[in-house]
């Protein structure tokens, strides 16, 4: 990471200079410190996949994998992430390829008006992929950290049940598959 | 999968009818949906909101210099330095108005309510906007200020609703009654919290014009409000919400993020986003909280001899909000003596809000609560009560319903739910060391139809483009449109494109009160219809067609084709229809309007029976929500798994009211205190537990030509009471003051 001191020479505002690899795209971008990786996702890359809920790692809406592990995006400041992989929303996919979990969720009418979807999405497969979760009454406890106003719960839960075999599937042929596919547009 | 959908004895013409996935699921699930602050503009600047820490008084000072010396600032915005505003009320009043005067955000230095918005920092990124906001200096004069209902109830007035007059004499009603009860019910503010926040980016157009992405559910009302607001050309401001990440009516009036993102617009002449904190989603309308007093009545036989419902609801001090909320108790059994009443008490609050199923979700409760107290008190089983009390008729209306197959509810919702197994002795249920308890309510909603309009495009590929301004906050519009027009017109539904969610297209009202399909799916089976009319004429004139000589029921549109149909093998395709046309397109635009005439003599309701079971942990008090039938009674269904999803939604939302949901006010400081989401509980996928949704077959040929009713709004009415009937049935605790928390058990 490098560092561009501001104009004025306040420390505050100087540019820092990090490498991420973002849905399969190595990118260099230029933030500065104040900046939370969900507010760099959105505001400074236009990957608006991801969602503010709350600004508050209260809702789950901004769930993101960092480095495969799932993570509330709006808690963490983008400074903080040099040299790490995401998987966003945008980088699920395999190109027009759906994955199994996105089917699953349009089969299961898992969303309504889709706002926490992305989240609910990248939660469960980062979940998958912590193999904690054995029984419906595990993806419960193990997805609540992602609201849904529209209260889809238990289609979600149907559609997690239904991909998760494929999701781990994945996970073991071709680990660590998140976080390699497809790139932003 | 918990859902039982059978076979309506008339079906409705495919695709209508099928569980079809959502048409917009692809760009939900992929992130490809945008909404109000996805968007995106190279002079894109930021608003952060500054929010009054007082309930009541004035601003007496702003001081902003310290603001506007940090790189990036662009503006602090306030009454001082607002751009000109309409004078008159009638400019601020929008098509969900309360009476009133409305609320008119920077307007001058007066705070009428905490939270308020004060002043607005834009800068050039959105941290700059926030640092900048805790650096504005804002001096207060406070005046004393009431905030708490319980304490100003000596200070209700009547509340500017309608009820139906009184009807017989209660009095006397209840003197021959020998079971009564008398009780009280509460229920908090619950706010919306949809799960996007409340955001509007406005987006400056070369030649002046304002493209405004904001969250709403009425785009061409936030259109014409912000014309008669700021005193701008027709025609310069189009409201576009093409994804609406959830509402339940906090998107029916326009929010003040919209009308002050546009004033910075205009100040700065550049493009604006403002998005509101989860904090501030707490700073506009929310459900009002109420006192309501049930007196029922009934002879032995569990026959209702007297009802009387009086509910005073908490409103602002510059508007009366009004919902139904008393109503219900007059029109959902059957009972001759019947009398309502309504009062508001203004507070240093803001306007309460229409929010889902709004007056049903709170008065059902209270009524529905209170049968089943009937219920004990006359020793009858509490659906017993309800089927021995039911009613073919409104009577508060004295008319015929047009459909009600509530009965079929009962019998259906009781036998998947196993309710003959029931023991009615409360505590006399138990698994292990939880508590089981079994409850039911009954739950209604009016069917409604607004006038819309919708136009439908078919183009020379055989494409058919169906537009209306109507939005889909989640209910499945786009896709409930796509069968309807693809039935309508004949066509497949992959051919049927949907736009929506555009103040630039055909007028539709705004997207509450569960009358979008019944209102703007009229409109597009009419257009369908004008538009095969037109068809018919165009191929008529084609050289040598079969068709030359035959009447519209000769033919049917089909698979994308006009056939004959005493000669299936005559045929042409629609899209070749059109290109013979001479034109590259054809199409039609109608204004539906319900047909009054017919719908006049009846009255046109939704129903539902819940049947609830909860499992409370003795020691702790701790109650879950682990099985619920809920058996839906709204007409014909377009879409199954949508509408499913919407009575999940509903049951949901009624688990959040009966046990988590309630905004707390600090009344020292009149301010709402747990505004987020780990203070104010929704429920979470750990609090789910089995849901079966049940659509009965109800026929309706009276309440539009679909016979459909909507299924947004009933899927809540009657959940909450489920839950809390089923709450005594299982501790013999009678918790009349919502929501269930466990120190109300212990």
């Amino acid at each position: 990471m490098t560092t561009t001191p501001a104009a004025d020479g306040d420390e505050l505002f100087a540019l820092h200079t990090l490498r991420l690899n973002i849905n399969g795209e190595q990118r260099r971008i230029q933030v500065h410190a104040w900046t939370t990786l969900l507010d760099m996702l959105r505001e400074q890359l236009q990957l608006t996949g991801s969602k503010k809920g709350c600004d508050h790692g209260q809702c789950g809406a901004c769930t993101v994998l960092l480095d495969g592990k799932r993570i509330n995006s709006c808690l963490t400041l983008a400074v903080m992430h040099d040299g790490a992989e995401l998987t966003t929303i945008e980088g699920v996919a395999d190109g027009e390829a759906l994955h199994p979990l996105q089917r699953a969720f349009i089969k299961h009418d898992a969303f309504q008006c889709g706002y926490c979807t992305p989240g609910q999405i990248c939660s469960a497969l980062a979940m998958a992929g912590e193999n904690h979760a054995h029984s419906r009454a595990d993806i419960r406890e193990q997805m609540s950290g992602n609201l849904c106003r529209c209260g889809a719960y238990n289609n979600i839960l149907d559609a997690i049940e239904d991909a998760l075999p494929a999701c781990r599937g994945e996970l073991e042929t071709s680990a660590p598959a998140l976080g390699k596919r497809g790139s932003a547009a | 999968m918990s859902a039982t959908v059978k076979p309506f004895s008339v079906p409705l013409e495919a695709p209508m009818g099928l569980p079809m996935d959502r048409v917009d699921g692809h760009a939900k699930v992929t992130g490809e949906a945008q909404y109000a602050a996805d968007f995106h503009s190279a002079d894109l600047t930021y608003g952060w909101v500054i929010s009054s820490p007082i309930a009541h008084g004035r601003i007496v000072d702003i001081d902003a210099r310290a603001a506007l010396a940090l790189p990036g600032v662009l503006l602090v915005l306030s009454h001082l330095n607002r751009p000109e505003l309409a004078s008159y009320d009638e400019s601020y009043t929008d098509a969900d108005a309360a009476e009133g005067s409305p609320f008119r955000p920077l307007y001058n230095d007066r705070i009428l309510y905490s939270g308020q918005p004060v002043a607005m920092v834009v800068a050039k990124t959105l941290e700059q906007a926030r640092m900048a906001a805790a650096q504005v200096h804002i001096e207060y004069r406070s005046e004393p200020h009431q905030t708490d209902l319980n304490a100003q109830l000596g200070q209700a007035h009547k509340a500017p609703a309608e009820l139906p007059k009184p009807r017989g004499d209660v009095s006397a009603g209840l003197a021959r009654s020998s079971a009564k009860v008398e009780v009280e019910y509460q229920t908090p503010a619950e706010h919306h919290n949809p799960m996007e926040p409340h955001a509007s980016t406005v987006v400056m157009q070369p030649d002046g014009g304002l493209l405004i992405y904001d969250k709403t559910q009425g785009t061409q009302n936030c259109r014409t409000y912000l014309e008669q607001v700021f005193g701008l050309e027709p025609g310069s401001v189009r409201v576009v919400a093409h994804f609406v990440g959830g509402a339940f009516g906090s998107g029916l009036r326009p929010q003040y993020q919209l009308t002050l993102a546009v004033m910075a617009a205009l100040k700065l002449n550049r493009s604006v986003r403002l998005a509101l904190t989860r904090q501030q989603m707490f700073t506009f309308g929310y459900r009002p909280p109420t006192v309501q007093r049930l007196t029922l009545g009934s002879d032995a036989d569990g026959k209702l001899q007297a009802v009387k419902h009086q509910a005073i609801a908490q409103t602002s001090r510059f508007e009366d909000f009004t919902e139904h909320l008393v109503e219900w108790s007059g029109m959902l059994y059957h009972c001759d003596s019947v009398e309502l009443d309504y009062q508001l008490v203004p507070l240093d609050v803001f306007t309460p809000l229409d929010m889902r199923a709004p007056g049903a979700t709170s008065g059902v409760f209270a009524l529905e609560c209170a049968m089943d107290e009937l219920a004990y008190a006359a020793g009858i089983c509490p659906l017993q009560l309800r089927l021995r009390n039911y009613t073919e008729r409104n009577q508060n209306e004295d008319k015929p319903y047009s459909s009600k197959a509530l009965r079929e509810c009962y019998s259906e919702g009781a036998e998947r739910f196993g309710w003959a197994r029931r023991t009615p002795e409360p505590r006399s249920m138990r698994d292990g060391h939880e508590l089981l308890g079994w409850g039911v309510a009954t739950g209604v909603w009016e069917a409604m139809q607004q006038k819309a309009s919708a136009r439908v495009v078919l183009d020379g590929e055989g494409r058919l483009h169906v537009s209306s301004a109507t939005t889909d906050i989640g209910t499945g519009t786009y896709t409930v449109l796509t069968q309807i027009a693809a039935a309508a017109m004949g066509v497949d539904s992959d051919a049927v494109h949907v736009l929506i969610g555009d103040s630039s297209l055909p007028t539709a009202p705004l997207q509450g009160g569960s009358f979008t399909i019944s209102s703007v799916g009229s409109a597009v089976q009419q257009a369908c219809t004008a538009l095969q009319k037109q068809l018919l004429e165009a191929a008529q004139k084609i050289e040598d067609s079969p068709f030359a000589d035959v009447s519209r029921d000769q033919v049917v549109f089909i698979d994308g084709r006009l056939r004959l149909k005493a000669d299936p093998t005559k045929q042409l395709a629609l899209s070749e229809i059109v290109r013979s046309s001479g034109s590259g397109q054809m199409q039609a635009q109608v204004d539906a309007e319900p047909d009054s005439k017919k719908r006049e003599p009846y009255a046109t309701a939704s129903h539902s029976a819940v049947f609830v079971e909860v499992r409370v942990d003795e020691a702790l008090g701790i109650v879950r929500v682990s099985r619920v039938v809920s058996a839906i009674a709204a007409g014909r269904v377009v879409n199954p798994k949508t509408a499913r999803s919407q009575i999940l939604g509903g049951v949901v939302w009624g688990i959040g009211m009966a046990l988590q949901e309630e905004t707390q006010m600090d009344h020292d400081l009149g301010r709402f205190m747990n505004h987020s989401f780990a203070e104010y509980h929704v429920p979470v996928h750990a609090d789910m537990g089995e849901i079966e949704v049940i659509f009965v077959d109800e026929q309706d040929t009276i309440v539009n030509a679909l016979g459909s009713k909507g299924v947004g709004e009933i899927g809540l009415v009657g959940v909450a009471a489920a839950i809390a009937n089923a709450v005594y049935h299982a501790t013999g605790k009678r918790i009349r003051q919502l929501p269930i928390t466990l120190d109300k058990l212990l």
